[in-house]
């Protein structure tokens, strides 16, 4: 089994998560949802971040098990926060290579690559303290590319951006979707994010995942109950577009 | 004279080192740890704040002395007492310095947060790795803090070093205890020299104190 394999359960203070999942061996799968649905709860706990009772098998090899618990600094993970956490007190190139120093496997995606994917050459010689948002959360993905993981999570990496670093950042990772050998697991629940980048969807509610892995819905059918009032609309609005009658 | 300043300084720049290196484990300890007894711990280690040094040295006196179930351990290598030694003095200033060593660096790693470490160990580093590259910068100030804090309380402590040390010329007689003793035998000019010296130092300390706090200021953006 090559992808990503798991279950967690367990209380997180009044919280109970109860989430089964697996992704396919590569692509991107949306984790979608209301927010306190326990979607970063299950990002972390995939990351070793936090620890409930459960399994975990990422490309043939058990992260947690019965007697298993790979500390996170021994799990072959890429996470992207939702607020970009670079290290104030390195460089741009300091963050990329702080990961990229420690990995343990062979660099099977390197540094100019990663540099060239992401736009990220005038920036290198920088210090975190002046980037934009966009240019924040494109070195926190790349220095996550460069510890060489087996599986990517992304925390509504975009979230925190204003609509014109949205619009500058969502290209790289489109980009990043082609060129991804490795299956990744991205938070989101705005649904032209998830149009744009994402191969399958899985749905979270209430610490439990509701709809099983598959590709991303039509806009339009039922499935809406986690959505604003602004996703519903922008839904319609593209619908619309398209041209579909709306029925919801 | 210039011998009461080489012990002085002999003695803070020791206290400060070996403070440091103490107070940083406990720090972290403090920060990061969830147990309702911590608050007991933090308590007993600001103690000396507002201790008065006379019950301090009292205590730190009998601790040192040859018939203390503490000095019976180093019997065997040889050491009687402590009291009135210079290692003596440095253990007395360890203490009455302690909460100046803890506090400021236990405040930058709560200020530092959860994130970074939990960043460097999605980025490989090992718990070990990422305190000593990430939490240890991203805590400069406060070490700075804590030791240009540590330099000048010992070197402005009287009544611990006079009670344990007892002032012996060479070994254990340190600027504060001079001063004193030259206005004793009335030799003004003397204890002026010195005393003007003291504040001089202090201010200098203060002021760097404060360039450091708004230098690092600028540097967090």
């Amino acid at each position: 089994m090559n992808g990503v394999e798991g279950r967690f359960a367990g209380a997180l203070g009044a919280f109970r998560l109860d989430a089964e999942f697996a992704l396919a061996p590569q692509g991107i799968t949306a984790l979608s949802g209301p927010s306190g649905s326990g979607k970063t709860s299950l990002l972390r706990c995939i990351a070793g971040l936090a620890h409930l009772d459960g399994h975990l098998t990422v490309a043939g090899e058990v992260w947690q098990g019965a007697r298993v618990f790979l500390p996170p600094h021994r799990r072959m993970v890429g996470v992207v926060f939702q607020e970009a956490s670079l290290l104030p007190h390195l460089s741009v190139r300091g963050n990329l290579l702080y990961g990229a120093r420690r990995a343990r496997s062979k660099a099977e995606i390197g540094f100019d690559d990663t540099v060239e994917l992401l736009g990220l050459a005038p920036l290198i010689a920088r210090s975190t303290a002046n980037l934009s948002g966009g240019e924040r959360q494109r070195v926190a993905l790349g220095r996550a590319l460069l510890t060489q993981p087996r599986l990517l999570l992304m925390d509504e990496p975009l979230s925190s951006l204003d609509a014109a670093s949205k619009a500058e950042i969502l290209p790289y990772l489109e980009r990043l979707h082609r060129a991804l050998a490795i299956p990744a697991l991205y938070i989101s629940h705005d649904a032209s994010e998830i149009d744009r980048l994402a191969d399958h969807v899985l749905v979270m509610n209430n610490g439990r995942i509701e709809a099983p892995s598959r590709r991303a819905p039509d806009p339009g059918r039922p499935g809406l109950d986690g959505l604003s009032g602004a996703e519903r609309d922008r839904l319609a609005l593209a619908a619309l577009r398209a041209g579909l009658t709306p029925d919801a | 004279m210039s011998e009461v300043v080489w012990t002085t300084l002999r003695l803070a720049g020791l206290t400060t080192v070996l403070l440091l290196t103490i107070a940083t484990p406990l720090a972290w300890w403090l920060a990061r740890r969830r147990v309702w007894w911590k608050e007991i711990v933090a308590a007993v280690t600001t103690l000396p704040i507002i201790l008065p040094p006379s019950v301090l040295g009292f205590y730190l006196l009998i601790a040192i002395a040859p018939q203390s179930p503490l000095m019976a351990l180093l019997h065997p290598f040889g050491i009687r007492t402590l009291a009135f030694t210079f290692e003596g003095l440095v253990i007395g200033s360890m203490v009455y310095s302690l909460p100046f060593a803890v506090q400021p660096i236990r405040g930058a790693f709560e200020a530092m947060g959860r994130r970074p470490m939990e960043v460097a160990a999605t980025l490989r580093a090992s718990p070990l790795d990422a305190f000593f590259t990430v939490a240890l910068p991203l805590s400069r100030r406060g070490f700075v803090t804590a030791a240009i804090l540590v330099f000048a309380h010992t070197i402005g402590e009287f009544g611990v070093v006079l009670m344990i040390g007892g002032g012996i010329p060479g070994k254990t007689e340190v600027i504060s205890v001079r001063i004193y003793q030259l206005v004793e035998s009335l030799q003004y000019g003397e204890a002026h020299r010195l005393a003007a010296g003291v504040v001089v130092f202090s201010f200098l300390a203060l002021l760097g104190l404060l360039l450091v706090d708004r230098r690092t200021d600028e540097a967090v953006r």
